[in-house]
């Protein structure tokens, strides 16, 4: 046998956090710098997530939303990570990241529509920085890449960032994608949100890497794994990871621990089936919205009764957004027919004037 | 007028791009500084420098993700695939990414790349180098599909794919590379996309072919004519999505005949779709079936066979005598 000694060495790393699981922060000298209004809006954000995410699923079983993704568990993580950036930095989600996308401009009842399948809800705004969600694992970490290759080349001070599961850092894409962002030093930060299930395929299935961020070690890119469930954790994080992004420092992996309480879709996925109730609830007692509001009572600034003004804005202007989704006007087959090309070719041009002379729906 | 090889035209072609507009991109695997395997880049990273022309890393996904998000960022990638059987690598980015990009985001967005690579039989590549996959490309919503017969057509042509703000896979055929050389214009001039061109009149037959079968196709209407007098007409499709339907109708309207060439395998691919739309618009016209010389439905060939497998002037000539006589 050879000497241990020349084989890599791998090195083990400690999970950062900033809180304890009761919402005392950890030492003075980890908390990110934010002022207090900014604190406070990372719980709005996650409060209204959670609000957001529970109309959701009941509008899915009513038959009025559509596709689904829920995100109850994962707020510490997506809400951390979106509030780091800046508003010209550029967003690649993945299907389950829909609020990234709305705290980084999407109007809500564009996510509503996208929901439903409607080609408005990727029509994103031209000042908001971010891709149409990806469907296709991980093709979104080679994109990312590029968009960071464009931000370096136009000389910009931002990042892309993108997000993709644990189950996503097995596929080809991912390692082509983060060796790419290194080989080019580029302005990237790639969040793998480990909510311990690829659908039902649990982490251990998946790797034998310790830790989905030794992946970077490959890569030779910089990796850390997150408290997912501690949103200030995340924040400092991604901050850190965009400072040395933009000062051409080059691309970061973060690991963000956290935990999905649904199902992986709407669309008739059982939890029970591949995780016990037991595990579920030993990761409730991490919430991330128990913690931080803990957090933040202890400096005074959270109420109850804030809290309570938050959930009745949050359901109405909710309401307001599936109320304009209902309202925009359907697609139809012209519609998308026109949406191929740029100017469409003649063949095209006469399927969609065979759609018109059916009425054009 | 400077007489170039196919490979020439189409490095001349990226180079008048590159100067006209600084968000022209080029990139691939060994495309920097060796100048791409087949030289099609030579010259080109020395003269824009290592932003503009540059080399990636082994993986054509990479490539792909690269492209699109390069055109996310304003830019036009040129991204080159060492040769097309290697497609499979970075399909996703090719058939279910940019094509869809202009769809996705109901036009916020769209996929300004070419993808350019080098395909073709005839020229003894180990496997997956050679193969003929344009159908597979043409089935796909968003894509155009360009295929170029000679170095004007491949000059006029790449430089309306990149200027195009569609995603384009833009198909060399690699026996044609230095085969022979043609007059190519010095600067700036295109071809639109989705225009055959009637490459030779005649009045008994419409021969429909593109890429290196359009040569192959001469020959044989060259040899007819001399030996038994009959006269065929040949479409250089030049572009096969879109693909240009008016310019065979009205041919085959005049000669009554068709035959399609393609080096692709029979099945499904773009003889299938050309004979359905003959049918669809001018049956009536047709005298006989529309005939299609292709290969055989088996994978690309190992080298030994390659020669005997591809279409030549004695089939497409058989398929001629065919039509004419059925």
């Amino acid at each position: 046998m050879l000497n241990t000694s020349l084989f890599v060495q791998e090195e083990a790393i400690q999970t950062f956090h900033v809180l304890d699981q009761d919402g005392s922060l950890l030492a003075p000298e980890l908390m990110p710098s934010l002022s207090d209004g900014q604190l406070k809006e990372l719980m709005e954000k996650m409060v209204y997530t959670r609000i957001w995410d529970q109309r959701a699923i009941s509008l899915n079983r009513q038959g009025r939303l559509g596709f689904y993704a829920p995100v109850a568990g994962q707020e510490a993580s997506m809400i951390g990570s979106q509030s780091a950036l800046n508003k010209e930095d550029f967003i690649l989600p993945s299907y389950r990241d829909i609020p990234q996308m709305v705290w980084h401009g999407l109007p809500l009842y564009q996510a509503f529509l996208y929901s439903r399948g409607h080609q408005q809800g990727g029509r994103i705004p031209e000042d908001v920085h971010v891709l149409m969600p990806q469907i296709i694992i991980a093709a979104q970490i080679i994109q990312c890449s590029g968009v960071a290759m464009g931000m370096k080349l136009n000389k910009k001070k931002n990042i892309a960032l993108t997000y993709i599961g644990d189950g996503g850092t097995s596929q080809g894409d991912f390692y082509e994608g983060i060796n790419y962002a290194g080989a080019f030093k580029l302005p990237a930060v790639f969040v793998v949100q480990n909510n311990r299930y690829a659908i039902s395929v649990p982490v251990a299935k998946q790797t034998a890497a310790t830790t989905l961020a030794h992946k970077a070690v490959a890569a030779g890119i910089k990796g850390i794994q997150v408290d997912g469930m501690d949103v200030l954790a995340v924040y400092k994080a991604v901050q850190d990871a965009r400072q040395r992004a933009i000062e051409g420092q080059g691309p970061t992996l973060i690991e963000t621990l956290t935990y999905r309480y649904g199902p992986h879709t709407m669309a008739g996925d059982d939890p029970t089936r591949y995780r016990t109730s037991d595990e579920t609830s030993d990761w409730e007692k991490k919430d991330p919205l128990v913690r931080f509001r803990n957090f933040l009572q202890s400096k005074k600034l959270w109420s109850q009764e804030e809290e309570e003004k938050l959930i009745e804005r949050a359901k109405q202007e909710i309401a307001e957004a599936i109320k304009k989704a209902d309202e925009t006007e359907k697609m139809t087959i012209p519609s998308l027919i026109d949406s191929m090309f740029e100017t469409l070719p003649k063949d095209l041009q006469e399927q969609k004037e065979f759609y018109l002379r059916e009425g054009g729906k | 007028m400077a007489q170039m090889t196919m490979i020439q035209a189409i490095t001349d072609a990226m180079r008048v791009e590159l100067k006209r507009d600084p968000s022209v991109l080029v990139f691939g695997e060994d495309v920097g500084k060796n100048g791409g395997v087949f030289r099609a880049t030579e010259g080109l990273q020395k003269e824009f420098g290592e932003e503009r022309v540059f080399d990636t890393p082994l993986a054509e996904s990479g490539i792909g993700g690269l492209a699109i998000g390069l055109g996310l960022q304003g830019f036009r990638p040129v991204a080159e695939i060492q040769f097309f059987g290697f497609v499979f690598e970075v399909f996703d980015s090719v058939a279910a990414q940019s094509s869809r990009m202009r769809y996705r985001s109901g036009g916020r967005y769209h996929s300004p790349i070419v993808f350019r690579s080098p395909f073709g039989g005839g020229v003894k590549t180990p496997e997956l180098h050679a193969d003929s996959l344009e159908g597979l490309m043409m089935q796909i919503p968003g894509l155009k599909v360009v295929i170029p017969s000679n170095p004007y057509d491949a000059k006029g042509l790449l430089i309306s794919a990149i200027r195009d703000n569609d995603p384009v896979v833009f198909l060399e055929h690699m026996k044609l590379y230095r085969s022979f050389r043609g007059e190519v214009p010095e600067g700036e001039y295109t071809i639109p996309l989705g225009q055959a061109n009637v490459v030779r009149e005649g009045t008994d037959v419409t021969v429909i072919a593109y890429g290196a079968m359009v040569h192959t196709s001469l020959k044989a209407a060259d040899e007819l004519e001399k030996t038994k007098g009959i006269k065929a007409e040949v479409i250089d499709l030049r572009t096969i999505s879109p693909l240009d339907i008016d310019t065979i109708i009205t041919s085959v309207k005049k000669t009554n005949r068709a035959v399609v060439v393609q080096e692709a395998q029979k099945t499904a691919g773009a003889a299938a779709e050309i004979i359905a739309q003959i049918n669809e618009k001018a049956i009536l016209h047709l005298e006989a079936p529309v005939a299609r010389v292709t290969s055989p439905d088996t994978v690309f060939p190992f080298a030994m066979i390659e020669d005997t497998w591809l279409p030549n002037p004695k089939r497409v000539q058989d398929g001629i005598e065919y039509v004419l006589n059925f």
